[in-house]
This record gives C-alpha cells, structure tokens and sequence, in this order.
C-alpha cells in the first residue's frame, strides 16, 4: 500500500514537472501579479510594505486556484481514475496522493518563492520569517480543499472556474489568519495566535479535504 | 532493452507460476441505470474459473455498462450479483482488472514508465513487467514515450496491464479494437493462458475472438447460450 502510494506521488510530480503548466506556471503568476502590484500602487514604500502580507496571501491563493482544474480532470478524461478506484489503495489515499503531489509542485514552490517577492514589497524584516512560516502551514489548506472543488467539477469541461467559485469562500478563513500571523507583529501573542489557528483551518481540511473529494470523485464515476 | 521473443507470450505456460483460487460469479436479474435511464435489466449469467463469457450486442445495449458495472464503477440499480472464491478478503473490484475504452496511458510518460508505475501501483513484481512486454510484444518500445504509440500500439500497452500484477478477473472492453491480426492472436493467446490459470474472462465483443471454453451473453435479447 505505502508502494502504490508513493509511486502515484512519484508519478504526478514527474507529470507535472515534464508537462508543466503545473508549479510553473503557478509560480510564474505568483511572479507576474505580485510584480505588477507596486506599478498599480505607486513607488510609496511605506504603504507596500504595509499592504505586502495581503497582497502575497491574495497571490498566492489566486495562484494555486489556477492549478486546481487540473488536479483530477486529466485523469478522469483518460481513464485513469477508474483504474485508480480499482487499486487495493482506497480512493480516498489516491486522493490523498494527488493532493500531496499537488502541494509538491504547486504550494511549496509558492512558498519559496514568496521571500523573494517579499522583497519587491518592502515587507519588513520582521515580517519574512512569521510569513513563511504561516505559508508552510497554511498552503496545504488551500490544496486539501482545493482538490475537494477539482473532485466536484471533474466531469465538467472546463470547470476551473466554476470550481474556484466553489473553492473561494473557503479559502477565505485561510487568507484572514496567514495574513494575520504577519501583520499582527504589534500585538504581543497575537502572531501565535494566528498561526494556531491556521494550523487549526489545515488540520480540518486534512479530516475532511481527502474524505469530500474522493466522494465527489465515486459519484462523478457512476454517472 | 530485452530481445523480443516469438509467440504469443514467449513464455510456454510451464514458465508462469500462477495460479487462481476457485471462483464464479453469477449474476441474477442484474439491472444497470445510468443518467435515470434503464440500460439493461433482467441479466443473468453465471462465470466460473478458466471461462470466459463473451458479451455481445447492439451498440447501446449496455456492454460497457455491464463492464463498469460489474468493476464497481457503476451502482447495481436491481437483481443481484454474487462473487464466491478467488483471494480472501478481497471485494470484486480489487480483484479484477478494467480495460475499457479510455486507455488510461500519459502520454508524457514512456512505455517502461508507464507499466513500472502499474506495477508498483497494484503490487506487480518485475517478472510480470518482463511478462507483460513480451506477452503484447512491447520490448522494443520500452522508452518511447506514449505520445508516440499507434492506436494499435496504445491498445497493447493499455492491455498490458492486465499482465503486471496478478487478478483472476478481466473485464475487457472490446479489447481487439485497433489490433492487427497478429496481435489479436497474441491477445487470444494471452487470455487463453490466463483461462488455463483459472482465471475468469469477460469481454465485450464485435470482433470474433475464438476463445475455448466460452460462453455467449448477447444484451438486448437478454439470454446465455453456451
């Protein structure tokens, strides 16, 4: 089982790695939008070092709604699920799989290159480390509930839209505490605060993200 | 990269050490509804070890439904199938093996990575890797990527799945599409072999395949003739 699991993990980073359109392309848009801000804003530094958590949490949360689409439809266009949901590995750790493998190529790369645009912001010192770190945790969210929105509308064509409108509003409890761990450097405690509670938003998602999808997955195959 | 060996397999049966447990199936009134339509009901049919039933019928009759149906990949709507035998423990579907007409292949993946990923994915050894390319003779396009395949070279590859890993039941869907005359005979081949092991065969079929020990369900008319 550990076998069959590891080797659907192996599989879809190498996918997404040689295809691309995976992690490239994600961070790439990471890149773009986070760049185009400061022209939209103007050259006032103290207001983008202020807005930068936000806009970076913003960024990268639009940046991994762009991949989501692709997390299950490729597979369900080929065959390939059905042949998924036959394995002596339960769909739920297929599912389990995929979303990991998404995280892989999609949320850690965020998560690293989200410093470097720090700087372009003028996100202070301070801010670089609560920021990561908050990403490191709460990135995984957006993959776990992500793929439960992909799982719903994999039979639809084209439904990268419809599923980040389902994805959104639940993306959003993410977006107030990863923004909260970095610019709440005034208030004693309340950066911890804030990361537990992200940690809290991910560790629900894990309970629920892999059980919602693979249901969605089973009632879209017996269509 | 391995010489390719003559035959259908290129194995004698005496090389393949397998061997399935006793096991039938059956099925009684066996309905199937798919997007609130009635596709077939009233089905009855019964399969035991080394046969092989032959589904046949209009299109639209329902072949495919029966196969996805009977892989768990659609709910039974009516009737009821019963599975007895075959490994412990075990529910139907983890005990068959699915080829249908998506062919489940990456085309970014090559032909060696695409079977390695099967087996580590259903528990295969090497040997049934070995098996599988010579079987469907697939040693020369070991790493060439997918993307490159034939439809006819697609189709062996997609078949070779049944070979990576060990499940006394095939649910074939028109598994000849796309052959060409030899590979069809190695096909046949390939699946009177698994017959011989005691293993279950169910296949959908315009095609005539000259199987030994089979069993005709032609949809639509609703009876078995043997």
């Amino acid at each position: 089982m550990k076998r069959a699991f590891f080797s659907l993990v192996r599989r879809d980073v190498a996918l997404a790695v040689q295809i691309g359109g995976g992690g490239g392309m994600a961070v790439f848009f990471f890149f773009v939008t986070v760049t185009l801000m400061p022209l939209g804003i103007g050259p006032n530094l103290n207001l983008l070092g202020q807005i930068a958590p936000g806009l970076l949490w913003v960024a990268l949360l639009l940046s991994s709604l762009l991949t989501l689409d692709r997390l299950f439809q490729a597979d369900f266009e080929d065959g390939t699920l059905d042949v998924l949901s036959m394995g002596s590995l339960p769909l739920e750790l297929a599912v389990v799989a995929k979303i990991l493998s998404h995280w892989l190529t999609t949320g850690l790369p965020l998560v690293i290159a989200a410093p470097i645009l720090g700087l372009l912001l003028n996100l202070e010192e301070h801010q670089f480390m609560p920021l990561v770190l908050a990403m490191l945790i709460g990135s995984p969210a957006l993959s776990l509930m992500g793929a439960i929105g992909a799982a719903l509308t994999v039979s639809v064509r084209r439904g990268g839209l419809l599923a980040s409108l389902l994805v959104m509003p639940f993306y959003i409890p993410v977006l107030i505490f990863g923004v909260a761990t970095a610019s709440a450097g005034a208030m004693p405690g309340a950066t911890a605060q804030a990361t537990a509670l992200l940690g809290a938003v991910t560790l629900v998602s894990i309970v629920v993200g892999p059980w919602a999808s693979a249901a969605a997955l089973r009632a879209n195959l017996k269509a | 990269m391995r010489p390719a060996r003559d035959g259908a397999g290129g194995l004698t049966k005496s090389e393949i050490k397998r061997h399935f447990a006793p096991l039938s199936l059956s099925a009684k009134g066996l309905a199937c509804q798919r997007g609130g339509r009635t596709v077939f009901r009233d089905v009855e049919f019964t399969v035991e070890s080394g046969e092989a039933l032959i589904v046949t019928g209009a299109n639209g009759a329902g072949k495919s439904s029966l196969l996805r149906l009977l892989a768990g990949l659609v709910d039974v709507a009516g009737g009821s199938l019963s599975f007895d035998g075959g490994a412990d423990d075990a529910v139907l579907c983890e005990q068959a093996h699915y080829v249908g007409h998506l062919d489940a292949l990456k085309a970014a993946m090559t032909v060696r990575q695409t079977l390695q990923f099967w087996s580590d994915f259903f528990g295969g050894d090497v040997a049934g890797a070995d098996y599988a390319l010579e079987a469907f003779n697939l040693a020369g396009l070991v790493d060439l990527p997918v993307a490159y395949l034939s439809a006819g070279q697609r189709r062996r590859l997609s078949l070779s799945r049944l070979l990576v890993s060990e499940r006394p039941l095939w649910l074939l869907d028109e598994p000849g599409v796309a052959l060409d005359v030899a590979s069809l005979e190695r096909l046949v081949g390939v699946i009177e072999a698994h017959q011989a092991q005691g293993g279950v065969v169910i296949a959908t079929t315009h095609q005539v395949l000259n199987l030994a020990h089979s069993k005709l369900l032609e949809l639509g008319s609703l009876k078995v003739t043997a």
